[in-house]
């Protein structure tokens, strides 16, 4: 298979974004969210809901909340998808709808996404069975999985526990330029180290938010965004790896399938990491981008700690890293993905006010599943890019 | 007919811990499954482990009350397989990677767990 492999580079575009709920949202369930963002977002394109004809959700709760969400919405998709990567899934949604789009079998895809663990509680039963084979032990879920990652990192490449604060930190002052973030106080690396340790070496300041949002994109072929509200942003290239489902089985701990996802969705796009003027890389934890930086192409391996030292993905650093203030400090309501791709789109519109990156053209967004398991790397542009 | 899990449990439950091996590519199987997997084979047989092997990662699982901290270690199994377990009979602080530990079978509850000592 060839690196390029045949995608519709640039053919199909998102023409629509939005945000909903963020942080707390009390009163509505899970699909009232994700049709509000559905709403603002078509919205946002200046495209009617009776376009939509395909419909890609990941519900927090509900194993058929495709079919739910169609019902919701009053409409009939000849494309509907549910699928289970994780905070992943709506990355492999943008490729798949792109590869639908581009075959005709759609003409108007709608991903969307809500969830409120923060003011309507989870019902106690999951989606997800316990391992048989890692229960026993009582890692926290999926917090542990993470930790052993980092331990793993730390022993090999002499990462540091400073260093995983300066992504907290970094994240946290990004959050303070953005006003949609639920999490803006001030944070220092001293703060991180200092705070309760859960899963050694991660405190609670190195784990992600568990709050409320929704959101949603609109992807149509790049034809039909012609008409659209907004600025088109391009798909230049997108490519999935699933290495596992549970940690112990993850072939290598400090190697991610984002070293499979991120070479192949940059040959698609005909671009490199370093040409990337923004960087939206899942932060379930601190580890995570410090791994996806390497993995992606960004530096070598082990050296994604020495990576984001000295404020270099902070605001005024070398790499715009987590724009919106990320996982850490803006939103995640349990599967993040969705907002990577809705910051990732609004940078290459220049919608981003104080936190706006300069004469933004490339992003990448790059989603997490499961426990470093599904891996999922979308390369976004806007017209001068093509 | 191959009961993978229900096999293992019983073996752990009569003190031995097994895991499976392929005839045909000699290779080692944890957990249990009906393949080897990457290559497929089926002709897996169960053998006894070892039970030497090597904390890959560790990690502390913190409590209010340090006395109630745990560890929860993925270890290297010399035959190959790497698994999630804990180590018992050490400090907590005291664990590390590279560390050479085996497997000893304790009564958790009303069942048998596998953890592993300091070799």
């Amino acid at each position: 298979m060839s690196m390029t492999n045949g995608f519709p580079r640039g053919r199909t575009v998102i023409a629509g974004a939005s945000t909903y709920g963020i942080g707390q949202c009390p009163g509505l369930s899970a699909v009232d969210m994700a049709a509000k963002a559905a709403l603002l977002e078509l919205a946002d394109a200046g495209i009617a809901l009776s376009e939509v004809d395909a419909l890609y959700t990941s519900a927090p709760y509900e194993a058929l909340g495709g079919m739910e969400l169609a019902e919701y919405l009053g409409i009939t998709p000849r494309v509907t998808d549910c699928n289970r990567t994780g905070g992943s899934a709506f990355e492999v949604y943008v490729q798949q709808a792109a590869l639908a789009l581009e075959a005709g079998l759609i003409d108007c895809a709608l991903i969307a996404y809500g969830s409120n663990p923060a003011s309507n509680p989870p019902p106690g039963v999951g989606m997800t069975r316990q391992s048989p084979w890692e229960a026993p032990y009582k890692p926290l879920a999926p917090l542990s999985s993470y930790a052993l990652a980092a331990s793993r990192h730390m022993h090999l490449y002499g990462t540091t526990r400073e260093q995983l604060a300066e992504v907290a930190v970094a994240a946290r002052q990004w959050a303070q330029l953005n006003p949609e973030a639920a999490v803006r106080d001030p944070l220092s690396i001293e703060d991180v180290l200092k705070a309760r340790m859960v899963s050694d070496p991660l405190t609670v300041r190195d784990c992600c938010l568990f709050n409320d949002g929704a959101a949603a994109v609109v992807m149509v072929r790049a034809d039909r965004a012609k008409d659209c509200a907004r600025a088109p942003v391009h798909v230049l290239g997108t490519a999935h790896a699933v290495t596992h489902r549970e940690i112990s089985s993850m072939p290598d701990l400090t190697v991610t399938g984002a070293a499979i996802s991120g070479p192949q969705a940059f040959a698609q796009a005909g671009f490199k990491p370093a040409d990337m003027d923004v960087a939206m890389l899942y932060d379930a934890f601190t580890i995570t981008p410090i791994l996806f930086l390497e993995d992606l192409g960004f530096c070598p391996k082990g050296e994604g700690g020495r990576f984001v030292s000295g404020g270099h993905v902070a605001p005024g650093g070398g790499l715009a890293l987590n724009t919106n203030g990320g996982g850490l400090s803006c939103v995640h309501p349990g599967m993040y993905g969705l907002f990577l791709l809705v910051e990732a789109t609004r940078q290459l519109r220049g919608e981003c006010g104080e936190r706006q990156v300069k004469d933004a053209r490339l992003a990448v967004a790059h989603g997490n599943g499961g426990v470093l398991s599904s891996e999922a790397t979308v390369v976004l542009g806007t017209a001068e890019t093509l | 007919m191959l009961q993978p899990e229900a096999e293992w449990r019983a073996h752990l439950a009569e003190g031995r811990f097994m895991i499976q091996r392929s005839r045909s590519t000699g290779g080692h199987v944890f957990y249990p499954r009906v393949m080897e997997p990457g290559t497929g084979a089926e002709d897996l047989e169960w053998v006894s482990a070892s039970g030497a092997a090597t904390v890959h990662a560790v990690t502390i699982v913190r409590k209010k009350d340090p006395a109630d901290s745990y560890n929860v270690v993925l270890v290297d199994l010399a035959e190959g397989p790497r698994l999630m377990s804990r180590v018992d009979g050490v400090p907590v602080d005291d664990i590390h990677i590279g560390m050479a530990v085996k497997a000893s079978i304790v009564q958790e509850g009303d069942k048998p767990l596998l953890v592993f000592v300091p070799a």
